[in-house]
């Protein structure tokens, strides 16, 4: 059965269709990429699943449950973590409680107003471990807004897992880097497959082809093609409507 | 009991214009410069004592209030000058903080240039008087002219609003700032016209009302929270909403007034109903407020913002 | 939001520091009886007092602004809650000061509720206007209660008691059991604001969309967070009845709630020590020019206004700069 389950998604702004019919499904510890060229509506289909903004119709569903008209908190805390292509943490916080907070939102009550939150062993430990998981943990003391931006695209990734979830929603992660840097990212997320279910968008081919168990090309709000990534390699629609130019270069 | 009521539904009227003519200005500098003046208030005193002031040294009301009107621009755009434009860059707790600031600069001032004590302004001869509206209804025709020169200037905005350039700029500006700016317009220049725009409207408001209220320190205070009820109601930007809200509040707080205790009546004893009456209808406007902001956290006109 | 860059998660040491500053501001209170002892000026006690009140209220609007970013203007209204809750019950012949302060906290609780959930559908000038407009509704109902005197108020016909006696009626014990409350609050509040639930409201004033991201509703812990301001500030107001012996609405006025912001931001915001130091400057300054003039008012604004164009965080961010420069 798949963890997450979208049907039918439609979404038009105006006389425009962002998102067209789109069906899609992640089963438990599978990498589900989702490439397509720019303005194919990969954001506003992100925002859908996050519940950042709300279809037109179409339904999306979390091991079975519909979800569709839930806010992004509640889908949070039903399992669906996101990270934001633009990144979007608490910038005074130090890298620690950026990731502590989240954990906070899992476990126990935010309703506590006097124990000292900075000495709970349980929080500090386990956001540690999810910095760990994003190569994070030397970094923990520092004020957020003192990393680099590789290093914030990582904070990203720690925040996401530090909410426990089911499924990773993860917009254009190595946005902005490149490189060696790049090539380590896709190793930790490389290492993270097969613990969640996962939604990638990214622009990275390499990366895409390198992580990915299935792949779905959008193109105009629509998915013309989905398969393995041998498949999408050679699927003649994608080599005319996307991959042609690369494969012409 | 129909005569009351179209009484006090022209004075709802009147005291609609007259906020009307205070939110106008308002509403567009929160919409389009995102500023908000707490001192908005005291300009609309500011044109009632001007006016004062030189309708006592011409001995005319109306050379009053032609001269009233330059200097209310003038005053505009001294404190768009001074204290607004450093603001425009700042969060909305300094501009609350420095304009704050500017309303007990005005009010001290005031009382320092003209004394505590009431002026008044005396009516112009050629309104003065009462005509018949309904049988034996009896109306002020100074009461009318306002209603009538308020009607006006609403027309007059809705037409510079919807059919000129400047009001493109104005529409454009209080839904999207960046847009304007990426038009080349100089913000700096659409910012003063507005601002001044705004003062001249709230100056002419206090003007205009002065021969029928004592012109004294206090007038600005009473009026800028129901103006800011006013924007509130209407929506953010929005010189419609204004317009619209302005008649709500004015009419409900004016109706509510003498016939709340009238309805209350019906439920309950005379004595209590008066009471209850008296103490709900100066809260009717801010239930009003607080209803249709539960329905529209935007206003009836606002865009709404993520 | 130009004005927060001071606050937010410093470094413990920090932390610390303005809580031994805070420290020293109690200690100096302490020492005021005797300063009015030596001096011999009875009045100094019920102007502590008044400080001390407002210091209460200040700290509880910054647990909001400084913390939360949400820029009430209508805090005024919790003072006037705290002072007709004890008015009113006096007036029934319950004059014991807890439950005085229970009565205050509860209104100002449901108040609080009410409106917070309404004014917190809302964002910047909208919560500004919206909080402004609230506060001027309290004020006009207690204007139009005639019962306790409408528009020109309702003097007390003595002073809350303490278990039963009427140990309030010395200026000098209501004077201690004012700073007493006014530590115990700040204590709650320093406790507040390192918990988790401070965290979160913390977390939602620096990015509320990543909140959301890690399933967490700012809405909720926003207005949770408002209520128990408003309590806080109702304190103030119920010491401050007593302080006057005398109730008016005039404790609600827009200005009054213009004033609790000027003194926040006067000490610098989000970090209640700076709250308090703000209620102390700005009512002293305040005394001090409405010595020098009867026009007080001009030369106070035009403070304002200077301090706004160029301190904009206040004492703290001036210390501060200072410090940097002396670097």
């Amino acid at each position: 059965m798949s963890l997450l389950s979208v049907r039918n998604l439609c979404k038009n702004y105006g006389a425009l269709e962002v998102t067209r019919n789109v069906s899609l499904d992640v089963a438990p510890g599978e990498l589900h990429a989702i490439i397509g060229p720019n303005g194919a509506g990969k954001t506003t289909l992100i925002g859908q699943l996050s519940g950042q903004n709300a279809p037109d119709s179409g339904s999306v569903s979390l091991e079975g449950r519909d979800i569709t008209r839930r806010s992004m908190a509640e889908r949070v805390r039903l399992g669906l973590a996101r990270s934001f292509q633009i990144t979007s943490i608490l910038p005074r916080f130090s890298v620690l409680e950026n990731v502590a907070i989240a954990v906070q939102a899992r476990s126990g009550s935010s309703y506590r107003f006097f124990a000292p939150v900075a000495q709970e062993a349980a929080l500090n430990d386990a956001a540690m471990a999810a910095l760990a998981d994003a190569g994070l943990e030397d970094r923990a003391g520092l004020r957020a807004s003192a990393l680099s931006h590789g290093e914030h695209r990582r904070l990203e990734l720690a925040i996401a897992l530090a909410t426990q979830p089911k499924v990773l929603l993860l917009d254009e992660p190595l946005a902005g880097t490149g490189g060696e840097e790049a090539e380590a990212f896709v190793q930790r997320l490389r290492a993270l497959k097969g613990r969640y279910a996962t939604v990638l968008i990214e622009h990275d081919m390499e990366a895409v082809f390198a992580l990915a168990d299935r792949i779905s090309v959008l193109v105009y709000g629509e998915i013309i093609a989905s398969g393995s990534p041998e498949v999408i390699r050679n699927d003649p629609k994608v080599r005319a409507a996307y991959l042609g130019d690369e494969e012409a270069a | 009991m129909t005569n009351l009521f179209i009484l006090q539904l022209l004075n709802g009227a009147q005291l609609g214009v007259l906020l009307f003519l205070i939110a106008a200005g308002l509403t567009l500098v929160f919409g389009i410069m995102d500023v908000i003046n707490l001192a908005h208030g005291v300009l609309y005193m500011i044109g009632a004592y001007l006016i004062a002031t030189f309708a006592a040294l011409t001995g005319s009301f109306w050379a009053g209030l032609l001269l009233m009107l330059p200097a209310a621009l003038v005053v505009g755009l001294v404190i768009e000058r001074l204290v607004i434009r450093p603001l425009y860059a700042r969060s909305h707790l300094d501009q609350v903080l420095a304009t704050f600031g500017l309303v007990m600069i005005v009010n001290e001032g005031v009382k320092m240039l003209w004394g505590t004590s009431p002026l008044s302004v005396p009516m112009p001869e050629l309104l003065n008087g009462s005509i018949p509206l309904i049988g034996p209804l009896q109306y002020p025709v100074y009461r009318l002219a306002i209603i009538a020169a308020g009607l006006a200037v609403a027309a007059g905005l809705y037409v510079v609003v919807n059919h000129t350039r400047i009001g493109m700029l104005l529409r454009a500006g209080a839904s999207n700032r960046e847009m304007v700016s990426a038009l080349g317009v100089d913000i700096g220049k659409l910012f003063s016209l507005v601002f001044a725009l705004g003062a001249l409207l709230a100056c002419f408001a206090g003007a205009i009302v002065a021969p029928i209220l004592s012109v004294d320190t206090g007038m600005g205070e009473s009026v800028l929270i129901l103006t800011f009820v006013v924007v509130v109601i209407g929506g953010i930007g929005s010189i419609r909403g204004a317009f619209l809200g302005a008649l709500l509040v004015a009419v409900v707080d004016t109706l509510g007034r003498t016939f709340g205790p009238i309805v209350l009546r019906s439920v309950m004893e005379p004595a209590a109903a008066g009471q209850t009456g008296r103490m709900l209808a100066p809260m009717l406007v801010y239930i009003l407020m607080a209803v249709i902001l539960f329905a529209r956290p935007q206003g009836l006109f606002g865009q709404r913002t993520s | 939001m130009s004005a927060f860059v001071q606050s937010a998660t410093r470094r413990p040491v920090l932390m610390s520091a303005r809580i031994w500053l805070a420290l020293l501001i109690f200690a100096g209170f302490a020492a005021l009886p005797l300063i009015a002892a030596l001096t011999d000026d009875p009045f100094l006690m019920l102007i502590g007092t008044r400080i001390l009140a407002y210091a209460i209220a200040a700290m509880a609007l910054d647990l909001i602004l400084g913390y939360g970013a949400m820029v009430s203007f209508g805090h005024a209204a919790y003072l006037g809650f705290g002072a007709y809750a004890v008015a009113i019950l006096n007036s029934y012949g319950v004059t014991d000061l807890l439950v005085h302060i229970l009565f205050a906290v509860l209104l100002s609780a449901v108040f609080a509720a009410i409106t917070g959930a309404i004014s917190l559908r809302t964002r910047g000038v909208y919560f500004i206007m919206i909080t402004l407009a609230f506060g001027q509704m309290a004020y006009f109902f207690f204007v139009s209660l005639s019962a306790y005197g409408g528009d020109d108020g309702t003097p007390l016909q003595s002073r809350s008691t303490l278990f039963g006696r009427d140990a309030l009626e010395s200026d000098l014990v209501m004077f201690y059991v004012a700073l007493a409350l006014l530590i115990a609050l700040f204590a709650v509040a320093t406790r507040i604001v390192g918990s988790r639930f401070g965290r979160v409201l913390i977390g939602t004033r620096e990015n509320p969309v990543r909140m959301e991201a890690i399933g967490l509703s700012p809405f909720r812990y926003q207005l949770t967070a408002f209520v128990i301001s408003g309590c806080m500030t109702s304190v103030a107001g119920v010491i401050l009845a007593n302080q006057a012996e005398f109730v008016s609405p005039a404790f609600m006025s827009w200005h009054r709630s213009g004033e609790l912001i000027v003194m926040v931001v006067l000490g610098g915001i989000g970090n209640l020590t700076g709250a308090i130091g703000g209620a102390v400057v700005a009512l002293l300054l305040e005394d001090w020019l409405a010595m020098l003039t009867e026009h007080w008012r001009l030369l106070f604004g035009v403070f304002l206004i200077l301090m706004v164009l160029y301190s904009p965080h206040g004492i703290t961010g001036a210390l501060e700069r200072l410090k940097g420069a002396r670097k």
